[in-house]
């Protein structure tokens, strides 16, 4: 019996603003010392009230539109009750029935709603007591629900990568899972391959904190929770954390959770109209998927290519700086425009290539480097003219992430020019051959690898700065 | 409809209220007749009307996003009942 | 002239004409309050020291010639206004001790003109009632007889200015707290518009409803206390932009052309007979002033109560909800885990009335009720906002008694958890519907429970939203011809 997974994930995304959703408290959770980030209001101190900060709502609202939802007039807060330390106020102001953004789209996975909330404080344990820091307490979070829509966990990373990239495309989140910028839980069942009605049960994961736990985690349970169905038990609903290994029950408690939504009194209802909404909407820059195509369709570069480039916003917006310098260069130069796709493909091997791995290492982004887009559009001219031979290219290229400058310059400074004056390379083509008469012979006797020998000897005279492919013509003309 | 002890209870523990025996009841007789107040409500038809949530009309009440120091910092956590090292501290868990 | 029973602008002139300094009137009511507080307990802190300290301030500017219409002004507050470093209790167990870390908007501007707080009022505790009976430090006593209750939630307030002890006082209404104590210790009292004056820094009760007013001896005063309290507060988000007008100079003028509007639901049985009677001699008052009185109705009058008894109580649950002696107040000494901490102390530390309310909000939004009982008030409540716009468009003032009874013997009503709502179903709708309202002395009255007494009956002005000048013009014009607001309690 073939079981296939059933799969919804509920994502929460720390917005990047300035100050809090509700106080003017500096949204910075990551700092060391604990409660600085706070004020009267995030501590809920009495008398103390929210007042909403308007860029968090236009980037709750761009990520809606990014992810295709609607954006209906009115939406508000309500108050989510509950106790618990990390909770000043007893309860979180959230969104109950009126979400900021309902029903979107991304590829095949439908997004039930996205909606604006206030983060709790962090709790630390240790030694029978429990220590509370207020600097996470009020970050603006986003919510973002799906339908089980996933039909294997592949999916479901695939989707939280690609959310995180049009996040931070959008400029919202850093959305490090790593760091709890994105936080996920997943609802997990299986039902009989090829059913269509959804199962009677699911499984909460929780605990998962980086992209490969939710992919681990997800894979684990399909496998258990098929092997109990097809030993003929039943599943019921419950929540598991993912401890690494596997997933285990957490002890619910008896009663379920009673929230007790209703309106928050203390912040007026929103209403946007179609005008705003369409303001946000041109605003949104292009989005990883929207970018990815037109790299394939504007450039030539292969999908693949396209799809690495894109990963990394900064990445792709080095590429395409690097290509419109290249444009600049070779329109002066006067050379026909369908060239474009060929150093669109040079300057992504080169991007891919060596720069990636040198960033990678390097901890850095393309902007942090010493290589600017120009210098690496300019390297990429002067291989593909063949003023350098590439591997001399790519010593520049790490001369340039070391220390800068020109590669013009560099080149000249270590004597990496790349001779392809005929005229100057007969000469050393001249003498290899004087000097080396037996493997002359042994070429022309029909012995190929000998002309290899002799190529690499005038490489070997001119010191590695001869141009190949030059050498290769010159040297085939005089021995034949 | 009227009000057991076991619902006092269940109340007493969603608000984190703990009542002591000899209060249930008189909690008890106290919802019931607030409740029966209450059921006159239910004869208003309120067919197509919406619930009101803000009687000031106000809408899209916005703060720009600029950050500042509130400076109450060790105010704050020097008015917790436990603290240490800059944390509030809350003795019992879990 | 008594300098303790003098109006604002009389002390504003006294201070600038330099007839008396800023520490001495401090130090007048200082004393008073030495004096005669023993007895009343309408205060829970008095803050000599700072008072005087910040008199001194106010001299230096009256004589640098920067005074103010507040400066050197003393004034007492509810002790629900947060004031920073000074003990603010909710007149509760649970905040017994506690001090704030910043202040309220309304102390800020206050401060800001250098008036001088004298201290912190009595109330009901966390504004939970109509006697100020719940206080966990006792209750008040009502100036003009002793055994008697102020009123409330603010009554330490409203006999602090009954007595004297303060010229005027900051006060809080949900649903009849500044309106029901000013009527019962025969003093004037403003409750505003919801949404004029800034409620940042005042302990919340139920936040959809709260409004921050005053008492004070005139309606000139109240108006006064308008104009420095009223205004948009970028920290409160249900504050309006509105403008606000030179109200105590919009004051005079003939009521000729106003229409009054007398609810008939307003007059409800349970009414005591001298209540009605001398609010009708009131509104004939009015009349002869050149207003033109007709009947109107309030249909849904009844249910207002009704609606306040369950949205009050839901919002109160959530907004005691922080009261958990983890980041201040008291914290139980006895406690094995997590929840013990919250429902030991919350337990002992807040007193019946705040359960009370706590239970009842608790249960009306729990899973299954929250349609049938929040959300259906809310819809009843949006028809009782309707009925008075309908009501203010023949009309430009309500006229009604403030309260259906004098006031009650100390330790009546105690135990009845209606009463307060009964009392203050003459309050709540337009509570409820955030409309602006006066309550002025209009006379005395004897109680029902038979004793030979006359005890102070409140008539009360209702406007339209944002209807300030009308009722303060209304207010003042009663004013000018009766006396009832010059009176004292004997003996003070």
């Amino acid at each position: 019996m073939n079981y296939e997974p059933v799969i919804g994930l509920e994502i929460h995304v720390q917005l990047k603003t300035k100050s809090k959703m509700f106080c003017g408290s500096p949204n910075n959770p990551d700092v060391a010392e604990p409660n600085v980030n706070i004020c009267e209001v995030c501590t809920g101190q009495p008398g103390s009230l929210p007042v909403a900060n308007e860029e968090g709502i236009k980037k709750a609202i761009m990520v809606g539109l990014a992810l295709n939802c609607e954006v209906p007039e009115y939406s508000k807060f309500d108050r989510k009750n509950y106790f618990y330390p990390d909770l000043p106020k007893g309860y979180q102001i959230s969104q109950y029935d009126q979400p900021l953004c309902l029903r979107g789209r991304v590829g095949t996975i439908r997004i039930t709603r996205v909606h604006l909330e206030e983060d709790a404080g962090k709790l630390i344990h240790e030694g029978g007591v429990t220590l509370v820091d207020l600097n996470r307490a009020g970050v603006p979070l986003l919510e973002i629900v799906t339908e089980p829509d996933f039909k294997s966990p592949q999916e479901a990373r695939k989707f939280l990568q690609n959310l995180r990239n049009i996040v931070r495309y959008i400029g919202v989140s850093d959305a490090d899972m790593e760091k709890g910028h994105l936080r996920c839980d997943a609802n997990i069942s299986v039902r009989k391959a090829r059913e269509t009605k959804l199962p009677d049960y699911k499984v909460e994961l929780k605990n998962l904190n980086s992209f490969k736990s939710v992919f681990d985690a997800l894979n684990y349970e399909v496998k258990r929770q098929t092997e109990v169905l097809e030993e003929g038990k039943k599943l019921t609903n419950e929540t598991r954390g993912w401890n690494g290994a596997k997933t285990v029950s957490q002890r619910m408690k008896e009663e379920a959770h009673d929230y007790r939504y209703f309106p928050e009194p203390d912040l007026p209802v929103l209403n946007f109209s179609k005008a705003y909404i369409e303001k946000l909407r041109a605003e949104l820059p292009e989005l990883p998927g929207e970018k990815q195509a037109r790299f394939v369709s504007e450039f030539g570069i292969p999908e693949a290519d396209a799809e690495v480039l894109i990963s990394d916003k900064n990445l792709a917006g080095f590429f395409e700086e690097v290509v419109s310098e290249l444009q600049e260069w070779f329109k002066e130069d006067r050379l026909p425009s369908t060239d474009i796709k060929k150093f669109a493909m040079m300057a992504v091997n080169w991007i891919i290539g060596d720069f990636q791995a040198l960033l990678k290492e390097a901890n850095i982004t393309p902007r942090e480097s010493r290589v600017t887009a120009e210098n690496l559009a300019e390297l990429v001219k002067m291989v593909d003219l063949g003023q350098v031979s590439v591997t001399a290219g790519r010593q520049v290229l790490g001369i340039m992430f070391q220390k800068g400058g020109d590669p013009s310059n560099i080149v000249q400074d270590e004597g990496l020019a790349q001779v392809s004056d005929e005229t100057a390379l007969e000469q050393s083509v001249d003498k290899v051959i004087m000097e080396n008469q037996k493997a002359v012979e042994d070429y022309r006797g029909g012995k190929q690898q000998s002309f290899g020998f002799l190529v690499g000897q005038v490489m070997k005279e001119l010191r590695g700065s001869g141009s190949p492919k030059v050498i290769n013509e010159i040297l085939r003309k005089k021995l034949t | 409809m009227s009000i057991s002890i076991d619902d006092v209870k269940h109340i007493a523990k969603l608000a984190r209220i703990e009542l002591r025996e000899d209060e249930l009841e008189k909690f008890r007789a106290d919802l019931n007749k607030i409740l029966g107040y209450i059921e006159v409500l239910k004869t208003v038809n309120t067919d197509g009307v919406e619930p009101l949530a803000q009687v000031t009309g106000l809408q899209n009440a916005f703060r720009e996003d600029q950050s500042e120091n509130s400076g109450l910092q060790k105010d704050i956590v020097k008015n917790a009942p436990e603290s240490e090292r800059g944390f509030i501290k809350v003795k019992k868990v879990f | 002239m008594d300098i303790a029973f003098a109006t604002i602008k009389e002390l504003r002139k006294l201070l600038n004409t330099k007839q008396i300094s800023a520490v001495e009137l401090a130090k007048e009511f200082l004393s008073r309050i030495k004096e005669y507080d023993q007895d009343l307990r309408s205060f829970i802190t008095v803050t000599e020291e700072q008072a005087l300290a910040q008199a001194r301030e106010a001299d230096r500017a009256i004589a640098a010639g920067e005074a103010e219409m507040f400066t050197g002004i003393p004034f007492a507050a509810k002790d629900l206004f947060s004031t920073r470093g000074i003990k603010t209790t909710a007149a509760s167990k649970i905040l017994e001790n506690f001090q704030p870390v910043y202040d309220a908007t309304v102390i800020r501007k206050l401060k800001d003109q250098k008036a001088i707080l004298l201290g912190k009022t009595n109330l009901d505790q966390f504004a939970h009632g109509s006697s100020t009976e719940t206080s966990y430090f006792g209750p008040t006593h009502n100036p003009w007889h002793r055994d008697r209750i102020p009123g409330g939630s603010s009554g330490g307030s409203a006999a602090a200015v009954a007595a004297s002890l303060a010229p005027f006082a900051l006060a809080t209404e949900t649903g009849g707290s500044i309106r029901q104590p000013a009527s019962l210790c025969g003093i004037s009292g403003w409750k505003p518009t919801y949404g004029r004056v800034s409620r940042y820094g005042v302990i919340a009760m139920a936040s959809s409803a709260d409004s921050i007013g005053t008492f004070a001896r005139t309606v000139e005063d109240l108006a006064l206390t308008a104009e420095i309290l009223s205004g948009f507060d970028p920290k409160d988000s249900t504050t309006s932009k509105k403008d606000i007008a030179p109200w105590s100079d919009m004051l005079s003028g003939s009521l000729d052309d106003c229409k009054i509007g007398v609810p008939k639901e307003y007059f409800v049985s349970g009414i005591e007979p001298d209540v009605e009677k001398r609010v009708k001699e009131a509104i004939e008052e009015i009349r002869k002033l050149g207003a033109k009185i007709q009947s109107v109705s309030l249909p849904l009058t009844m249910f207002g109560s009704m609606v306040y008894a369950i949205v009050t109580p839901s919002e109160v649950s959530s907004n005691l909800s922080r009261y958990d002696g983890i980041r201040y107040g008291y914290v139980t000494k006895e406690a094995r885990d997590l929840y013990e901490i919250y429902a030991k102390t919350r337990g002992e530390g807040f007193g019946d009335e705040a359960k009370r309310r706590i239970m009842t909000g608790t249960y009306a939004l729990s899973a299954g009720y929250r349609d049938q009982y929040y959300l259906k008030s809310q819809k009843v409540r949006r028809l009782i906002v309707n009925g008075f716009s309908e009501v203010f468009k023949q009309v430009d003032i309500l006229l009604c008694p403030s309260s259906p009874n004098v006031a009650i013997k100390i330790g009546s009503a105690a135990d009845d958890p209606l009463f307060g709502y009964i009392a203050d179903q003459l309050n709540i709708p337009a509570a409820l519907a955030g409309l602006p309202a006066l309550s002025i002395p209009c006379g005395f009255g004897k109680p029902k429970d038979g004793e030979d007494v006359k005890l102070p009956v409140g008539l009360q002005i209702i406007g339209p939203q944002w209807g300030e000048e009308k009722i303060f013009q209304v207010g003042h014009a009663y004013q000018q011809v009766t006396e009832f607001h010059k009176m004292r309690p004997r003996n003070l």
